[in-house]
This record gives structure tokens, C-alpha cells and sequence, in this order.
């Protein structure tokens, strides 16, 4: 069997685990969960300095061999996430970009209609975009034709550990994209990330879960782990499931026969 | 002299980006500027002499999903 392996805007994959910088209680644990997990691409964010505080510089923690994925979070328009964009590439953080366009501030739902608007723009800059939207197919082969690298369906509103609630609409993407497909927001647990590599989904990203973890080191490993394994049930195509029970012994050449 | 930086209008003496950052504090390798919508690479901060008016985003990477 050939590697399997990964491949987004030109950069070659070997871990299906991206991962979050956010909400950690302590950001020097990000490069110990980079190393235990194997992720191989992480996503920040980009704010204003507080000039009177000054501040850490999150880009410290992340190894060099590590695929930044600067997001657009903050944006309520295509417009703001274009310029997002821009300023992530030139402050030298290549050219990979979440776009993250939320307008809702309830749910904080993505806005696919501002997304697909903001793809279009930077997919013809050369960025390599990755959109974060509702699980939409229709709206998945507009992005797709509009030149994005990914689509990143949610499985449950970010941050809320829930896992695919989303299930059967993501299935609709696996199904049709040519674009790999990652299911971003929402996996609270190892077996909700299994799961959806079980599905045929080709990456999951998961910040939430391993940064508020008790461990995060750990956490990260325990993900790490369960990515490998679903990913790996899936190429190993699962067995068909059935209504009524089917024995797994024979069922002649009984002893008291 | 006004300038806004982030949103805010502050008052000060004439200066470059180089010097205004250094007088903030800030870490240069951490710091993304734009000056009037225009990224300005740090290797031109100390070129570009700040005017009444101009409009400054002193941004910086940070923690996010």
C-alpha cells in the first residue's frame, strides 16, 4: 500500500490532526502537544496589540516544521477577512488562510454566503483557502469551483465539545468534494474525532478539546492516536452493520450434539 | 501631532514607526504593522515618518481555533 498521505496547497500531510492555539492556560504547552499529537498544522489568530500590556508572541511556540494556519476570526464581512488575509500573509506567516466569517454572535455560525465571497477572492490571490462553513454540499462545490484547497464543515458549534451533530449533512460532502474535507468546531472527545475519519472526512482540526483538557500534552496524544485509528478504519473499509444478530462461532459441531 | 493607532486618536511628538514602536515597548519580531490599510515590512519602519491624520494597526499573532 502507498503512503497515505495528505496533500493541501502543495504541502504534503502524513498526520490528519490539525490543531488550535487558543485557550490554553499556558502557551508553552502548545509545542509539547504539537510533539505528542504529530500535528503538522496549527491555526492563530490576529489582533490589535494591547499597547499597555505588551504580550507574548504565540509564533514562539510553534516549531518551524509546523504549517501555520492563520485564521480570519474577527471578520464579519468577506471584506474584513480579505484584509485578514492579507496582513497574515505578509507578516511572513505563509500563505495557507481559515476564513471564519461570523456574523451571528449567539451561535457564532459561520456565514457561508460572506465565506464563499471571501474564497473567491483569495483563491485568486494565491492563498491557500480553507473555508470554515455549515455543512452544505451545494454551497461545498461553489467553493470547490471557486478555487478553495478544503472545505471545514462544523460538526457542532465551536467550543461546544458536542461532536457530529452534523453527521449526516458532512456525509454529503465526504461523498461529493474532490477538495479533502475536515470537519473543524464541535469534537469534544478521541472517539468523536475516530468517528469522523471513520466517515471518510480527510482531517479534523480540534482546538477546544485538547487546549481545555486537564493535560492538553496528553489530550493532544489521546487525538493523535484516534485520528490514526479512524483514518485507518476507514482505508480498512468497515464491515456492514445488520438488524439482526449473526453469530461469529459456527454454529454446527456443537460438543452436546 | 494626532495620529489613530488601533482605533484610538493619540496625541504625540513626530516620529517614524521604528521609533514609535520602540517607545511603545513592543517586540519588533512579533508585530505586524499597517499604516494607512498598507502593511509596512519592518525593514522600512524606520523610513516611514509619521504624519498628522495617518492611521496606524500595530497587530500581533495570538492564540486561536
Amino acid at each position: 500500500m502507498s503512503k497515505d498521505v495528505l496533500t493541501i496547497g502543495g504541502k504534503v500531510f502524513t498526520n490528519r490532526l490539525f490543531t488550535g492555539t487558543g485557550k490554553f492556560a499556558d502557551n508553552r504547552l502548545i509545542a509539547g502537544m504539537l510533539a505528542s499529537s504529530g500535528s503538522q498544522m496549527i491555526t492563530v489568530a490576529l489582533r490589535r496589540v494591547d499597547l499597555s500590556a505588551g504580550g507574548d508572541n504565540i509564533l514562539e511556540y510553534i516549531p518551524k516544521s509546523v504549517t501555520l494556519l492563520p485564521n480570519t476570526s474577527g471578520a464579519r464581512t468577506a471584506a474584513e477577512a480579505v484584509r485578514i488575509a492579507r496582513i497574515a500573509r505578509e507578516a511572513g506567516c505563509g500563505n495557507f488562510i481559515k476564513i471564519e466569517v461570523i456574523t451571528d454572535t449567539k451561535y457564532l455560525m459561520p456565514d457561508n454566503y460572506e465565506t464563499l465571497h471571501a474564497t473567491e477572492t483569495l483563491a485568486k490571490e494565491g492563498f491557500v483557502v480553507l473555508p470554515y462553513v455549515l455543512p452544505d454540499l451545494p454551497l461545498a462545490k461553489r467553493l470547490e469551483n471557486a478555487g478553495a484547497a478544503a472545505v471545514m464543515p462544523l460538526g457542532a458549534p465551536i467550543g461546544s465539545n458536542r461532536g457530529l451533530e452534523t453527521a449526516s449533512l458532512i456525509a454529503l460532502l465526504v461523498e461529493n468534494c474532490q477538495v479533502p474535507v475536515v470537519v473543524d468546531a464541535g469534537i469534544g472527545r478521541p472517539s468523536q474525532a475516530a468517528a469522523a475519519m471513520e466517515m471518510g472526512a480527510d482531517a479534523v482540526l480540534v482546538n477546544t478539546a485538547i487546549a481545555t483538557a486537564q493535560d492538553p500534552v496528553s489530550m493532544g496524544r489521546a487525538f493523535g492516536m484516534a485520528v490514526e485509528a479512524g483514518r485507518m478504519a476507514y482505508l480498512a473499509r468497515l464491515a456492514e452493520m445488520s438488524a439482526l444478530a449473526r453469530a461469529s462461532s459456527p454454529l454446527t459441531g456443537f460438543l452436546n450434539e | 501631532m494626532q495620529i489613530t493607532i488601533n482605533g484610538k486618536i493619540e496625541q504625540m511628538d513626530a516620529c517614524t514607526i521604528d521609533q514609535l514602536v520602540r517607545r511603545q515597548g513592543l517586540k519588533p519580531e512579533a508585530l505586524v504593522v499597517e499604516h494607512n490599510r498598507r502593511i509596512v515590512q519592518q525593514a522600512h519602519w524606520q523610513e516611514i515618518q509619521l504624519r498628522e491624520g495617518d492611521s496606524l494597526e500595530l497587530l500581533r499573532f495570538v492564540g486561536g481555533g
